[in-house]
């Protein structure tokens, strides 16, 4: 991909993470790595954003609330997994409280691995997830023209 | 006085990076009551102690939590070698406070630019964060990681730093110097900053003695609590070392208390480069823990003291491993500082205890 057509906005939730994740996604919007200058802006409302980072696994007690994100968020919606805990629990999968990756709670478009995941992975996955941020609001333009013609 | 009613604060919150769950109860814009829900991200890891063995745990340990990864696994580590009574090289106890007064830094600059981001200071977030970015840059020249080192080994450190990455560390530390100046002059002098902090969350001595606080926390409401004053390990080496107190007790003399640290952690590390001795890095870990061997240790956190207990059972697995964390500590005295507070200013109060959610979950 040689241009972006859209800044998309990104939220971040800690599923069950040690942190190591979260502070690399703030660090990536941060100076240093600072995605920002693309227009790329961490939003604490679900309604505002395109792209939602996931970090760490999922437990009983957390997988109702990144439903609940998820579902509050408006489509064309895409959902990068960061971290290796993201992907599939890492380090804890035999830990009694977890029950996997992120993608036992919500589909995942995009998994970003490494722990902690490196700010160069985490905008590595937002770029492919722009992708299918584009063919997903595609799919839905298409749709929502058949759906026209059909009334 | 108005009808109370119950404001719901997280677990997913823009000020917050982690989940924590408070339930509000106010009356029309005053917190009378806040009462905390965890559990978001407790995932059962001191269990891990009994399928790990105790060299294996060392990175569970660094995985509890991602901002103090290298003081757990140096806690971690102190308390075996205690139990196996392993006698770490001299030179090995020096590079670790090194890493660990380096993350005390790259934690304090971060706390402080997501105490700026809570008060709506978004530029000064951004700043802190770039010299934060700096401490991290050394991480990766050192160690090789910028978050989770992996460093520290059960009988000292896996690597060693050549006299030239001294220089390099001493030059960055001391070049940041200046820049930090300016951010500490907006942090303390800056009156949109004091607006929002002075007086705000007052916890007098009394109280944070008898909530038992730890860490800047405590020490803004002048208790003296540092545990470098033992002087374990390197601290002892040190030409005397004073704790940083405040007496205020509100969220100013914390930020305060915090910009000072960095200060201070930046001289530390200076002194002990120049005082460094040479010698190995690390010895040999032979054999197992005793059957019913004990011990304890503490450590003083970027958030405060941490407490570490380990028993063996004579094989190479531990029988437990026990952590108490600072932030569980310090949360009665965040529901106390919260009753009777501003509605708006219950993320800056909470901001200023500096949570770690992960190290009080596990």
């Amino acid at each position: 991909m040689s241009y972006i057509t859209k800044s998309p906005w990104v939220i971040h939730y800690d599923a069950s993470s040690c942190n190591g994740c979260d502070i690399e996604v703030l660090a990536a919007l941060c100076p240093g790595y600072d995605v920002e200058r693309f227009g790329i802006i961490n939003t604490g409302n679900p309604k505002h954003a395109d792209i939602f980072l996931v970090t760490g696994s999922v437990n009983e007690q957390n997988i109702g609330v990144i439903k609940e994100i998820y579902e509050q968020m408006v489509e064309p919606k895409v959902v990068v997994a960061c971290g290796v805990c993201a992907c599939s629990a890492g380090i804890f999968h035999d830990c009694y409280n977890v029950i996997g990756g992120v993608d036992q709670a919500i589909p995942v478009d995009v998994y970003a691995p490494g722990c902690a995941v490196r700010p160069e992975a985490i905008i590595d996955a937002v770029v492919a997830g722009l992708g299918v941020l584009d063919e997903k609001a595609q799919a839905l333009k298409a749709q929502n023209k058949a759906q026209k013609k059909g009334a | 006085m108005g009808k109370a009613s119950v404001i719901p604060f997280g677990p997913q919150h823009p000020v917050l990076p982690e989940p924590l769950h408070l339930d509000l109860v106010v009356e029309d814009e005053t917190v009378i009551e806040a009462i905390p829900q965890i559990g978001f991200v407790h995932r059962g890891l001191e269990k891990l102690v009994e399928t790990r063995d105790f060299n294996q745990f060392i990175y569970v340990a660094e995985r509890i939590c991602g901002i103090c990864a290298f003081g757990h696994s140096l806690g971690y580590a102190e308390t075996v070698e205690q139990l196996m009574q392993v006698e770490v090289p001299k030179r090995a106890e020096y590079l670790r406070v090194i890493w660990h007064e380096m993350s005390r830094i790259h934690s304090h600059l971060l706390w402080m630019g997501l105490a700026a981001d809570a008060f709506g200071f978004e530029s000064l977030f951004m700043h802190c964060w770039r010299l934060r970015e700096r401490v991290l840059d050394l991480f990766e020249a050192t160690t090789g990681g910028r978050v989770i080192l992996s460093v520290v080994k059960v009988g000292g450190v896996a690597r060693d730093i050549t006299d030239d990455m001294f220089r390099k560390i001493q030059d960055t530390l001391n070049g940041i110097k200046g820049e930090y100046g300016q951010i500490c002059k907006t942090f303390l002098n800056d009156y949109s900053v004091k607006n929002r902090t002075v007086g705000v969350g007052v916890i007098d001595e009394e109280a944070a003695r008898s909530q038992c606080m730890v860490g800047p926390f405590a020490r803004a409401s002048n208790v003296n609590n540092d545990i470098r004053i033992f002087g374990n390990g390197a601290y002892g080496e040190l030409d005397g070392f004073e704790p940083i107190l405040d007496t205020q007790g509100d969220c100013y003399a914390r930020v305060k208390v915090r910009a000072l640290e960095v200060l201070q952690s930046i001289e530390i590390v200076n002194e002990l480069i120049g005082k460094i001795p040479a010698g190995e890095v690390a010895v040999e870990m032979k054999g197992a823990p005793a059957d019913g061997a004990e011990a304890a240790s503490v450590l003083e956190q970027p958030r405060g003291e941490c407490y570490y207990y380990a028993r063996g059972n004579g094989t190479k697995y531990l029988e437990r491993m026990r952590m108490r964390t600072p932030t569980s500590q310090n949360i009665a005295g965040m529901t106390t500082a919260l009753a009777g507070c501003d509605l708006a200013d219950v993320n800056m109060i909470v901001l200023t205890i500096d949570p770690c959610i992960s190290c009080t979950e596990r």
